[in-house]
């Protein structure tokens, strides 16, 4: 199969995606995406439910077809040669999973097969990736019977199986809890650690800088933003502030005060009555000093100060001017884009 | 890591090819993973064990006298009637079984997984049709201990195999109206709603259960031409005597239209689906 000469692929590019166009219905599902994912290196497309991140993977895993433009992964045209970019990819995501039915071992050892493996590799291979997934001990149970961080890392296991060259990540930790959610960061920065190239797509911003190096902000079927992460930090040019009072009467005084100093960043001060915080965005480190001055000149007894990453609203809020869009135009997810055709 | 990771230059187009091994080897292995299912939840082998032994003793002892006496030959020669056309009925109802199945993994995500790995689309419909006709056998075989047990004189193995077999071969043909229903129905109770509303008229509406002179003559013309009656009327002839050649054509005719329409239909949309 020869390469396509006109493609205006990148060298070391692993990914490339001109101009993708899908539609269900009225709902532009991607509406002229481009991206570029060099090889090694992990792109995380951030944007809320139904920006259209699963159908750009679920494109680029052969699973739908575009309406227009061309993708590229490891050199494979999607539409053109489905059969060999299958060949070359792991998809572990919201809907490609396991077989809850199955043992794990029993789901490795399948895919194995699926892929080619001789009995002995299979059974070699699945033996291998539970032991490095730490899923040993729970190789001869159902899946069903995993918690939520156990599914994960099968998912992962099972997706790793052919020595995949491009990997996607499809909300890995979407539902899941902190402490889970870092176990599967762990597995995936191990995973990139040995080459893997890989698309992840998120909702949170913190996800996407624990893990991506370079990240595509889409919203509405649109890339609305791209660059290396720090670099759309800096745009993005917020941080949260954290600060707890140590006195919980003491939230909302605390609160107004700092606005009316105006010395925060672009919205103004939030309250978390659940965890006893006050949020203040700040754009720069000198805005930190001022606010906690101003607190400790009020008199205010401060139990912690934390700074954290901006959330997707805050994100979105900078970069577009509105918040990240409502899912009134929900993912075209499977269950979605289902025709209903009685027969 | 592998060779692919170092270099983005596609590999030959050899491997877009699947050979014939690997697609034994892929239907294999789904095959595997089906029966470990089984395992897993036998209580997913109910149905295939318990409707022959629920249908038989019901329709034998509730119908068998009645229907029997009209028959010419009580009970016994009811017997001799109805396990043939059982035959016919139990590999309908468990043809369903595809249907459910697939939409279960597709809503599960399991479906996509599948999709894509390198593997030929149709070693996933073929893997699950072998195993439905394993259970399939397995429930027949639980109908012919039941059959016997009530009085069934099996006169003629060549023929009970001849039945099984042509039951078998039609049944295929309804698999791929299940499997299309699996692929475009929202989820497994709808398939088997559906699966419900086309089975039950065709099995109750045929010669399956009581002879058809009887009936109105507009029910007649339709059951003429079901081809539940052509299947069980060819069974019957085969296991206990009679015609059997008209009835046995008739059946391998709609056979072939069913998959020949329907199968292009279902890989269709199999695989087109998003």
């Amino acid at each position: 199969m020869k390469r396509i000469d006109d493609t205006p692929e990148a060298a070391g590019s692993a990914v490339t995606v001109r101009g993708l166009v899908k539609h269900y219905g009225e709902t532009k599902a991607l509406d002229g995406v481009d991206l570029d994912v060099r090889e090694g290196t992990v792109m995380g497309v951030l944007g809320p439910n139904g920006a259209g991140k699963t159908t750009l993977v679920r494109i680029l895993s052969t699973l739908i077809t575009p309406d227009a433009g061309r993708a590229h992964v490891a050199g494979y045209d999607v539409v053109r040669q489905p059969r060999q970019l299958r060949r070359v990819i792991g998809l572990t995501g919201q809907y490609a999973s396991v077989d809850e039915k199955l043992p794990g071992w029993e789901n490795l050892y399948m895919i194995g097969r699926l892929l080619d493996l001789s009995r002995k590799d299979a059974r070699r291979r699945a033996d291998e990736l539970l032991e490095r997934f730490s899923l040993t001990e729970a190789a001869k149970r159902p899946a069903r019977t995993y918690s939520g961080g156990m599914r994960r890392r099968l998912d992962l296991a099972a997706s790793m199986i052919g020595h995949p060259a491009v990997l996607y990540l499809d909300e890995p930790t979407t539902g899941l809890d902190p402490r889970t959610r870092n176990e599967v960061w762990d597995e995936v920065k191990r995973m990139v650690g040995d080459g893997v190239t890989v698309l992840l797509t998120t909702q949170y911003m913190e996800e996407a800088e624990q893990l991506a190096s370079e990240l595509t902000v889409v919203d509405r079927g649109k890339v609305i933003a791209n660059g290396g992460i720090e670099e759309l930090k800096a745009k993005v040019g917020g941080r949260t502030l954290r600060v707890r009072p140590a006195d919980p009467l003491q939230l909302r005084p605390l609160a107004s005060y700092l606005d009316e100093l105006g010395i925060t960043g672009l919205a103004s001060s939030t309250v978390d009555t659940e965890r006893g915080a006050v949020l203040v965005p700040i754009l720069s480190d000198e805005q930190l000093t001022a606010v906690v001055g101003a607190v400790t000149a009020r008199g205010v007894t401060v139990s912690s100060v934390t700074t954290e990453l901006p959330s997707l609203d805050e994100v979105f809020l900078s970069l577009t001017g509105h918040r990240a869009s409502a899912p009134q135009d929900p993912a075209p997810s499977t269950e979605d884009s289902r025709e209903e055709v009685a027969v | 890591m592998s060779a692919a990771t170092v270099t983005p230059t596609p590999a030959p187009a050899a491997d877009a090819r699947i050979s014939l091994r690997g697609h034994v080897r892929h239907t294999g292995a789904l095959v595997r993973r089906n029966l470990l299912w089984i395992r897993q939840d036998p209580e997913s082998m109910f149905d295939a064990l318990l409707m022959p032994v629920v249908f038989t003793l019901l329709f034998v002892y509730v119908f068998g006298g009645s229907i029997g006496q009209a028959l010419g030959g009580g009970q016994d020669g009811y017997v001799q009637y109805v396990i043939p056309g059982m035959i016919a009925m139990m590999s309908m109802t468990l043809s369903q079984g595809v249907g459910t199945g697939f939409s279960q993994d597709f809503n599960s995500g399991v479906m996509d997984r599948f999709r894509s790995l390198p593997i030929g689309r149709g070693s996933v419909l073929f893997a699950k049709i072998a195993v439905e006709m394993l259970r399939m056998l397995f429930a027949t075989a639980v109908l012919m201990i039941v059959a016997v047990l009530v009085g069934f004189d099996i006169e003629r193995w060549a023929g009970l195999f001849a039945a099984v077999g042509l039951s078998a071969v039609f049944a295929s043909s309804i698999m791929w109206v299940f499997i299309t229903l699996g692929v475009v129905l929202k989820n497994a109770q709808s398939v088997q709603a559906m699966g419900f509303l086309v089975l039950f008229p065709l099995q109750f509406g045929s010669s399956i259960f009581a002879p058809t002179q009887s009936m109105p003559g507009w029910l007649q013309a339709f059951t003429d031409y079901n081809p539940l009656s052509t299947l069980a009327d060819a069974a019957r002839g085969l296991m206990v005597g009679g015609p059997v050649a008209h009835d046995l054509w008739i059946t391998l005719g709609w056979s072939v239209a069913i998959t020949a329409v329907m199968a292009p239909v279902a890989i269709h949309k199999f695989r087109t689906k998003t």
